[in-house]
């Protein structure tokens, strides 16, 4: 219908006779030009900071900054948080994404748990803290008052957890899905119990996605802020917090790039879990997809 | 309701025609794992929301109820106003999800249809988001904010950045609904009839993925309404950081979990109303 109302331009057959010729790829200049001052540029000069030296000239003393015994700890702190988050998020985002799964496929309970995961694994922001303070803070929760909800890493992992399922259950579902069930019907008409099947066919087969989406969810929570800033404000444990420090305070001679030197040495640890991540989908999606 | 009808899809029904059939007993074992995980799970989902929910609805006393901190909301004098953050939000979302579809759309079927060379590094510069945190382009867009304030000072400048956040939703979920679509013989049929190449991409292809746009769309509302990071550290005043602030400088728990639930509820209808027109639709042209 919509291709029949376009013969209203009634165009001339043949009007492209003396034109000047203009190479198609233009058309992608607006998007390029977009991309380059909001996405390449402010990377550019995140680089380029973190190897400037305080007279202006190339320097890698930035780097070796990563190495003092202070910025150390804070990539520990995140190291530590995006594990704990990321594993426990991960077994049971695993768990639940396999109840989801082995039920109706177009069932509403499907339907339900898709939808609310897509909300949930975006809603990582203030709001979060707030529900967990309301539900589980240490004076003023009404569930239950918690004396850990501000020690770290185990108080802030539990909010994180919250968000981390949720992704585990969108990035890990298709993998479950693609568990065939003639492979299930093989093994039980050959006698296999339930046990030998996970052990023997669909944990094997499972294994790299899940480690490729536990990456995922490492790299989620390494990047996460608002949560932890909402959570506890006092203390700085991890690298975004750092940066957010450093950012607010850029005045002191000696950490002029100091948050461009964090910020440089977290998109290398994003780039390596998500290297992995790529790596692991690859070899998932041989039997998969 | 519908939820726990379809919990009850159990044995004979779904296993004559599920394409997961096995034996009735672990059928059995199965639904009853799968009722334990979803109680549990749906407990820890919901609680925190009711908690926040039921706070917000606290009176002055202990254990009675009182909508004063939602009446609160219209009202809340700050500083800064919560109304007028809020607003900002709103506009930021709209403005932000309008840029996008005008960059992305356009941009994407005309790669399709006549630079196929390039779709690989498109691909590649859409999805880079993903692998810069926020908190790491604000550290390189804070020199850039710095040149844009010296024309503009209004929050709603941070859709230039809050587009960048979104490219990589809207451009999957762009990208699945121009893949589902014959692209090339529908443009081909259009350019024969005489439409320009502008006709082609607004008026034939675009209608054509309604259900992505939609999509696209959503995600970057929703993405937009709980941003934090970036206004935060630029200095901008949008709805998450207001509310922080909010929590950092006065007493008052009431509106601020009022305020808390009333963004997040919004954010979830948003989003399950798209999944439900998203089925309609599907069904429809099954």
């Amino acid at each position: 219908m919509a291709v029949a109302s376009t013969t209203e331009t009634g165009a001339p057959p043949v009007r492209a006779g003396r034109r000047l010729r203009v190479p198609a790829w233009i058309g992608t200049v607006p998007f390029l030009g977009y991309i380059g001052v909001f996405l390449l540029l402010p990377t550019g000069i995140v680089l380029y900071k973190a190897f400037q030296s305080s007279s202006g000239g190339f320097t890698l003393s930035g780097l070796t900054a990563l190495g003092s015994s202070a910025v150390r700890g804070y990539f520990i702190g995140s190291f530590k948080l995006c594990v704990i988050s990321s594993v426990i998020g991960a077994v049971l985002g695993a768990i639940l994404a396999y109840a989801v799964a082995s039920g109706n496929p177009d069932g509403a309970v499907r339907r339900l748990y898709l939808a609310a995961s897509g909300v949930l694994a975006q809603f990582g922001g203030v709001t979060l803290a707030f529900a967990f303070l309301a539900t589980v803070g240490p004076t003023s929760g009404l569930l239950l008052h918690l004396s850990w909800f501000y020690d770290f890493p185990q108080g802030i992992a539990l909010i994180y957890v919250y968000f981390q399922i949720p992704l585990m259950v969108l990035v890990f579902m298709p993998a479950i899905d693609g568990l065939k069930v003639q492979w299930r019907e093989a093994c039980e008409s050959l006698g296999g119990s339930a046990w030998q099947y996970w052990r023997h066919v669909g944990g094997p087969l499972l294994a790299p996605a899940f480690l490729g989406a536990t990456l995922l969810l490492f790299a989620n929570a390494l990047s996460a802020f608002a949560t932890i800033e909402a959570w506890e404000n006092q203390i700085a444990y991890t690298v975004p917090q750092q940066i957010s420090t450093a950012l607010s305070s850029e005045v002191g001679l000696n950490n002029a790039n100091e948050a461009s030197v964090l910020a440089v040495g977290m998109v290398i640890m994003v780039v390596v879990v998500m290297t992995g991540y790529v790596l692991l989908q690859r070899r998932a999606s041989r039997w998969l997809h | 309701m519908a939820a726990l009808a379809s919990l009850g899809e159990s044995a004979p029904a779904a296993e004559a025609k599920g394409p997961r059939s096995m034996q009735a007993g672990r059928r059995r074992r199965l639904n009853l794992f799968r009722y334990l995980v979803f109680t549990v799970f749906g407990l820890f989902f919901i609680l925190p929301l009711l908690a926040m929910v039921r706070f917000s609805l606290e009176g002055s006393t202990l254990g009675t109820w009182s909508v004063a901190a939602w009446k609160q909301i219209a009202s809340y004098p700050g500083p800064p106003p919560l109304l007028s953050a809020v607003e900002i939000t709103l506009e930021l979302a709209i403005i932000s999800s309008g840029v996008v579809l005008v960059l992305l759309v356009p941009t994407m079927i005309w790669i399709r249809l006549r630079v196929r060379w390039i779709s690989r590094a498109f691909e590649f510069l859409c999805l880079l988001p993903l692998t810069i945190p926020a908190i790491v382009l604000v550290v390189g867009l804070a020199p850039i904010y710095n040149k844009i304030r010296h024309y503009q000072l209004s929050a709603l400048q941070l859709f230039w950045a809050y587009v960048i956040l979104a490219l990589p939703y809207a451009y999957r979920a762009l990208s699945a609904g121009l893949t589902a679509i014959d692209v090339e013989t529908l443009s081909e049929a259009a350019r024969s009839l005489g439409a320009s190449w502008l006709t082609v991409i607004v008026r034939v292809i675009a209608p054509n993925m309604r259900q992505a746009i939609l999509n696209a769309l959503v995600l970057t509302s929703a993405l937009v309404l709980g941003e934090f990071t970036i206004a935060y550290l630029l200095l901008y005043n949008n709805m998450q950081v207001n509310l922080y602030y909010i929590s950092r400088t006065t007493p008052n728990a009431g509106v601020l979990f009022a305020a808390s639930s009333a963004a997040l509820i919004f954010a979830f209808g948003l989003l399950l109303v798209l999944s439900y027109a998203g089925r309609r639709r599907r069904r429809g042209q099954g």
